[in-house]
């Protein structure tokens, strides 16, 4: 729809700019830049992290599906195995867990004056896809197409409408948020 | 100036905001990037980036070869701005709120492992490797596969974010051993 603009290599930079803007300003004020709350995720204790992230799919999930639908934007859904997902869910998890924030919040954290996220995280995540691109020609034929995800989507793999779907998610959703509310998690 | 919209400017000073106000920001942010952009928000491949554009310059061996600089080449481009941006909002926003400043060691990470800097610093570093390891092995990470993947319903970015806590719950535990 908007090819000429998506096209606009300088425009572009600077839109990605001013979404970053948005998207730490955000990011920040939810408090997700902090290795305290993450933690206290990660432990079950506080369910900020959760509660912002259903709050963003919640929220971006019927926009983007009203978007595609009526061709405003395309898909953008990775493919994947059993063999990236699970081992790379998994490993992502512990450094999760060990650098206590993610490859967004690591860089909330730097604009906080976190300078362990500075010169602990955003170096190590820098030299862990570093690794990763240096082993990639010897596995990607291997374990990671090991055993395909069959379905691209979840409604696929349900056999249902998309909208359908997206409207049981909402409610789910919601319901999930209240019941985290009620319980004073 | 009215009371609505004092109101309005006092939200910019407030430390933290609902998680549900912010998270649902982050979720108009990722229509716009979907609409005005023609990109997922997502993190992580800026970072490799970020590795592909040092060792250009320091070490450009093997690199031709290695497919994986072609699938994301050394440039500096539209997710690479996005995490820029990241970093000046989250600087903005704790400006404005008055909270901004300059620590090396968290504060459940001092209270379990002390207050050296050195200490923090390598474990974030081991843990920034791992995570950048993981990221790139699964394809995405908490905002590319949490956020974007999932508000596609994509089964990979569901199947992924399912395992990136499950790893990170089980490795927080055992870090600071609570049950």
């Amino acid at each position: 729809m908007y090819e000429n603009l998506h096209k606009n290599k300088t425009l572009q930079l600077i839109l990605g700019l001013l979404m970053g803007i948005g998207f730490g300003f955000f990011l920040q004020k939810s408090s997700v830049t902090n290795y305290d709350v993450i933690i206290n995720q990660l432990l079950l204790l506080d369910f900020t992290v959760i509660k912002v992230m259903g709050a963003a799919v919640l929220v971006g999930m019927p926009g983007i599906y009203l978007l595609q639908h009526y061709g405003y934007a395309g898909k953008h859904i990775t493919k994947g195995s059993i063999g990236t997902t699970v081992i790379g869910g998994l490993i992502f998890g512990v450094g999760f867990a060990v650098l206590g924030l993610c490859p967004g919040t690591v860089a909330g954290a730097v604009g906080q004056g976190s300078l362990d996220a500075l010169f602990g995280g955003m170096i190590g995540i820098i030299i862990g896809t570093g690794i990763f691109a240096t082993i990639y020609p010897r596995i990607s034929e291997g374990i990671l197409k090991y055993k395909p995800i069959k379905y691209e989507t979840l409604y696929e793999m349900l056999g249902i409408k998309q909208a359908y779907l997206i409207v049981f998610c909402l409610i789910a959703g919601v319901i999930v948020l209240y019941a985290l509310e009620y319980t004073g998690l | 100036m009215s009371g609505k919209v004092k109101r309005m400017l006092e939200m910019f000073t407030q430390v933290t905001w609902s998680p549900y106000i912010a998270g649902a920001g982050i979720g108009v942010l990722s229509w716009l990037a979907f609409l005005l952009s023609d990109k997922p928000l997502g993190c992580s491949t800026s970072y490799f980036r970020t590795f592909g554009i040092i060792k250009k310059t320091v070490h450009k061996k093997g690199m031709d070869e290695n497919p994986y600089y072609k699938k994301y080449k050394p440039e500096i481009e539209w997710q690479w701005m996005l995490v820029l941006g990241i970093i000046i909002g989250a600087f903005i926003s704790s400006t404005l709120s008055g909270i901004f400043e300059l620590t090396w060691v968290p504060d459940m990470f001092a209270a379990r492992f002390g207050n050296n800097p050195i200490i923090r610093i390598i474990i974030a570093l081991i843990g920034g490797i791992f995570m950048g390891f993981g990221a790139r092995w699964g394809g995405g990470c908490t905002s590319g596969h949490g956020i974007s993947g999932t508000s596609q319903l994509s089964m990979t970015s569901i199947i992924a974010v399912i395992f990136m806590f499950a790893g990170g719950i089980a490795t927080a535990i055992l870090i600071y051993g609570v049950v």
